[in-house]
């Protein structure tokens, strides 16, 4: 075969590292997560240290995109649980940079809805693990706007008193799932055609923006600079707790649903402590600390009962049922499509 | 003589170190715009000059110009607020320079992101400034300050500015007082001394601080991101969206030879015209 | 030093530039002020007002995460300045001797034109196939690449029309190279070794992808911008605030202190 990669050069010589080292200690108990800053409590990894006696170590990226790039490039080395969005953890399946997951070393695994087993990117958890989901939609000031948001077309041709009022997320794939579907199409389209009609919307969209806005959005809504923001649920969140004002709508032409997934890199060293890191991290317990702690819904059964039922009235979109949930369309890894949305969401950014 | 040599002992650190740690690495990153980007990323050995003819798209050319203009503007901007300043400084007593040099650039030991973020909070509609503005009875409407162009301006002046200070300070502060005092004997008013003599002896430092702005200015991305409200897109965000969304490194590698190309071509003309200036003098 | 006062009509344009340098000023510590009041905020929020609180700070004593960060980052910026201005230095006095042009300078511009993401790919590739363990020493390394570059240009500003007889008449009185360097080169290039080591530090303190990718996994090796940017998903919280006006602040106290002990030996 022609196709040698840069992967398999990377796995050459961290198999070359593994058979240079037999002489050195099996390593201790150590394990390195790398996540979000902020995206669980804080005390969960020392309390997973108090509970097993694994040391774990937190290691932070700012992206999906920069974690890929840093494991594409050094094999992974050195990390040995990632949390990462779905379509990523499906590209580091494809690259063979995630191990499979062992069930039996995940009791707690029997804690997750029996639809965060079946998800279309990994049926059966067999090399990702998913930690939190839910869906992108719109997040609104209720006494800004007039009459509730209840449409994509109402984020991309807003009434007239909204123009100016209202953002959208410019990262890549729900950037264009907006324009996909507002017409009708799937948020993984890869018909040529379909894409530019999408982008073609998109970029008329644009005239009636206040900013592309992946950051910041809900701290716009709060101070009132934003009225109408286009959003992930979770995220929400951080402005309802702010302003009891603000409210989270799916849009009626459906949204996407997204999982953040926990991925064991294939070179870890310490996969067996890895694996106990994941089932601590769905013992009922903790994930009703994380999702008390961080405002996402996580696909966990046992710890959805065992949360607070106030915080259901507080933020409405935690409630929603995972039967609801898989209703709406997963994002999956485009393959080579990706070039063509990659290029036609820089044509929508950079476009007058 | 040992004059090669010691001049060899000189070179050699940056040299290496730079052969190292820049040269070596970056010629395996290039090597792949040959070849093919993988269905999931990672690199497909097919050789292949696709890369190339993909970077000559109109789109692409489109954003080079505009953040070459963007970063132009900026350039022009931070050179007229820091040159006076750094003549400023160096006009101080000798030992105060240095403490002035640091107060510059001490707001820009806290972060980045944070700064922009202070910036947004200045500029928006219902932004600080406007307030003031308003207050004042200047304006009657919010002025729109912020996710547009003045903004990113505004955002990679300040970031770049005590650059160009430093740059400039390095070359002015060369000065003789000595020489300003006999131009101004000679019955030079202040102006002409400063055209006529000053100026052109701080040609270098000048121009070391616009290649600074010039350079990072085009290749920011967090600036157009949140200032310009993602409206803008810089040659960074460009290639970064290469490399990391699309996980397409060749291409990427592509982009960012042709990007290299033209900057050493320009700073090639620059380094051409400045000699031809020394020569004339001289 | 003695220095004339302006006489006649140009007294006015003597002080332009003093008032200048203070609108300067002003301009490059607004928005430090807002970011110092943002320390404040009660919100969580990164540009919305929520009212006066000092809890931030509190966090802020309690999160070893961010502390440790700022040491990193701290040592990565105080070590790579030093590597840089020592080897950028060396570099320029060679090149400017040398009166070459061309590909050489062409290699000292490199470092400051190809994208960021360009070389940290480029050195994690690099690193892996050697097998290099990272950590702290290879953003180091890493960071030290294009602040050479940086080092290099200022000092070479400095040295533009040196006249190297200096040199030489002190080589001819006797003195050795490191004498003459001490003695007669230094003096000269001080001012612009000073404002090079200022802004190699500044930019090896805001650095962020070259180090992401060149830092070792874990949290031994990672930095300040790392920590702040890896926050934005869930929201950059007024504890950064707290930590930047901290930094300033104590930046601001050593700078003056710095002087007063300066002005005492000096008795001015």
């Amino acid at each position: 075969m022609n196709k040698l990669n840069v992967l398999t050069l990377a796995a050459c010589v961290s198999a070359a590292l593994t058979m240079a080292a037999p002489l050195s200690a099996p390593a201790a108990d150590k394990i390195v997560i790398s996540n979000w800053d902020g995206y669980m409590p804080e005390d969960l990894l020392s309390n997973f240290e108090k509970a097993t006696g694994i040391q774990a170590e937190h290691a932070v990226h700012a992206t999906n995109e920069e974690i890929m790039g840093k494991v594409v490039a050094s094999g992974g080395r050195g990390y040995d649980v990632l949390f990462v969005s779905s379509p990523f953890a499906e590209a580091l399946k494809q690259l063979q940079l995630a191990a499979p997951i062992d069930h039996s070393l995940i009791p707690n695994l029997r804690n997750l809805y029996a639809e965060a087993g079946q998800l279309g990117y990994d049926p059966g958890n067999t090399f990702s693990v998913p930690y939190a989901w839910g869906t992108t939609g719109l997040c609104y000031r209720a006494d800004l706007v007039s009459g509730a948001p209840g449409s994509w077309e109402d984020l991309l041709s807003p009434q007239a008193d909204l123009r100016g009022k209202v953002t959208m997320l410019s990262t890549d794939r729900w950037l264009m799932a907006a324009g996909l579907l507002s017409l009708g199409y799937s948020v993984n389209e890869k018909d040529a055609a379909r894409i530019n009609e999408a982008g073609d919307l998109l970029i008329e969209a644009k005239r009636h923006l206040l900013s592309y806005d992946d950051t910041t959005f809900y701290s716009k809504l709060v101070s009132g600079e934003a009225a109408l923001t286009h959003a992930w649920d979770g995220w929400c969140n951080y402005g309802i707790a702010e302003n009891a004002d603000i409210e989270y709508v799916i849009p009626r032409e459906g949204t996407d649903l997204w999982v953040d997934t926990m991925v064991i890199v294939a070179g870890s060293e310490n996969r067996e402590a890895a694996h106990r890191f994941i089932d601590y991290v769905l013992n009922a317990e903790v994930g009703a600390w994380v999702a008390s702690n961080i405002l996402y819904k996580v696909p966990n059964k046992a710890a959805m009962d065992a949360l607070d039922p106030a915080l259901f009235t507080q933020f409405p979109n935690l409630a929603m049922k995972p039967a609801d949930l898989l209703r709406q369309e997963q994002l999956r890894d485009l393959g080579e499509t990706q070039k063509a949305y990659t290029r036609m969401v820089t044509k929508i950014l950079s476009s007058r | 003589m040992g004059g090669r040599l010691k001049n060899g002992l000189l070179l050699a650190p940056g040299l290496g170190w730079l052969g190292l740690f820049m040269v070596v690495p970056c010629a395996i990153v290039f090597f792949f715009s040959f070849f093919e980007r993988g269905t999931y990323g990672g690199i497909e050995y097919h050789f292949t000059l696709e890369n190339f003819r993909r970077t000559l798209d109109p789109l692409y050319l489109s954003i080079l110009l505009d953040s070459g203009r963007i970063a132009a503007l900026a350039t022009l901007l931070a050179l007229l607020i820091a040159y006076p300043a750094a003549y400023a400084i160096s006009l101080a007593p000798r030992r105060r320079q240095s403490v002035y040099l640091f107060l510059a650039i001490l707001p820009f030991w806290s972060n980045y992101l944070i700064r922009t973020y202070a910036w947004m909070v200045l500029l928006n509609r219902e932004g600080i400034v406007n307030r003031a503005l308003a207050s004042l009875g200047v304006i009657d409407a919010p002025l729109p300050l912020l996710y547009n162009e003045f903004a990113v301006v505004t955002g990679l002046v300040y970031n770049y500015v005590p650059f160009v200070i430093l740059a400039v300070y390095a070359s002015v502060s060369r000065i003789d007082p000595a020489l300003r005092e006999a131009s101004e004997d000679l019955g030079a008013g202040a102006a002409r001394t400063f055209l006529r003599v000053i100026l052109p002896l701080t040609v270098p430092g000048v121009v070391a601080g616009c290649v600074f702005v010039f350079v990072l200015s085009i290749g920011n991305f967090i600036t157009p991101d949140l200032l310009g409200g993602g409206r803008f897109l810089m040659v960074g965000n460009l290639i970064y969206d290469q490399f990391l969304t699309a996980r397409d490194w060749p291409f990427g590698a592509g982009l960012s030879m042709m990007l290299i190309g033209i900057m050493m071509a320009l700073l090639f003309i620059q380094a051409v015209m400045v000699n031809r200036n020394a020569a004339v003098r001289e | 030093m003695k220095r004339r006062d302006g006489k006649g009509g140009g007294g006015l344009l003597r002080m332009a530039p003093g008032v200048h340098l203070g609108a300067v000023y002003a301009f490059l510590y607004l928005p430090i002020l807002v970011l110092m009041a943002l320390s404040f905020n009660r919100a969580g929020l990164p540009t919305a007002w929520g009212g006066f609180s000092l809890e931030w700070y509190g966090k802020l004593a309690h999160s070893d995460a961010i502390l440790s960060a700022a040491a990193n980052t701290l040592i990565v910026a105080v070590v790579s300045t030093l590597l840089a201005v020592a080897i950028g230095t060396l570099l320029a006095l060679g090149v400017e001797a040398r009166k070459a042009g061309g590909a050489l300078d062409a290699l000292l511009f490199a470092p400051m034109i190809i994208p960021d993401i360009v070389l940290a790919i480029a050195l994690l590739s690099f690193f892996t196939a050697l097998q290099f363990t990272l950590g702290l020493h290879s953003i180091i390394l890493s960071h030290v690449v294009f602040n050479i570059a940086f080092v290099c240009a200022v000092v070479r500003t400095r040295l533009k029309a040196f006249d190297y007889s200096i040199i030489e008449a002190s080589a001819d009185l006797g003195a050795g190279p490191f004498t003459t360097f001490r003695r007669v080169t230094l003096p000269v290039i001080l001012p612009g070794v000073v404002a090079a080591a200022l802004l190699a530090f500044t930019l090896s303190v805001d650095e962020f992808i070259i180090a992401f990718f060149t830092a070792g996994a874990g949290a031994g090796s990672t930095t300040l911008p790392m920590r702040i940017y890896a926050m934005i998903r869930f929201g950059v919280t007024p504890e950064i605030n707290a930590m930047a006006t901290l930094i300033v602040l104590a930046s601001f106290t050593l700078v003056f202190a710095a002087q007063r002990v300066n002005r005492g030996i000096i008795g001015g």
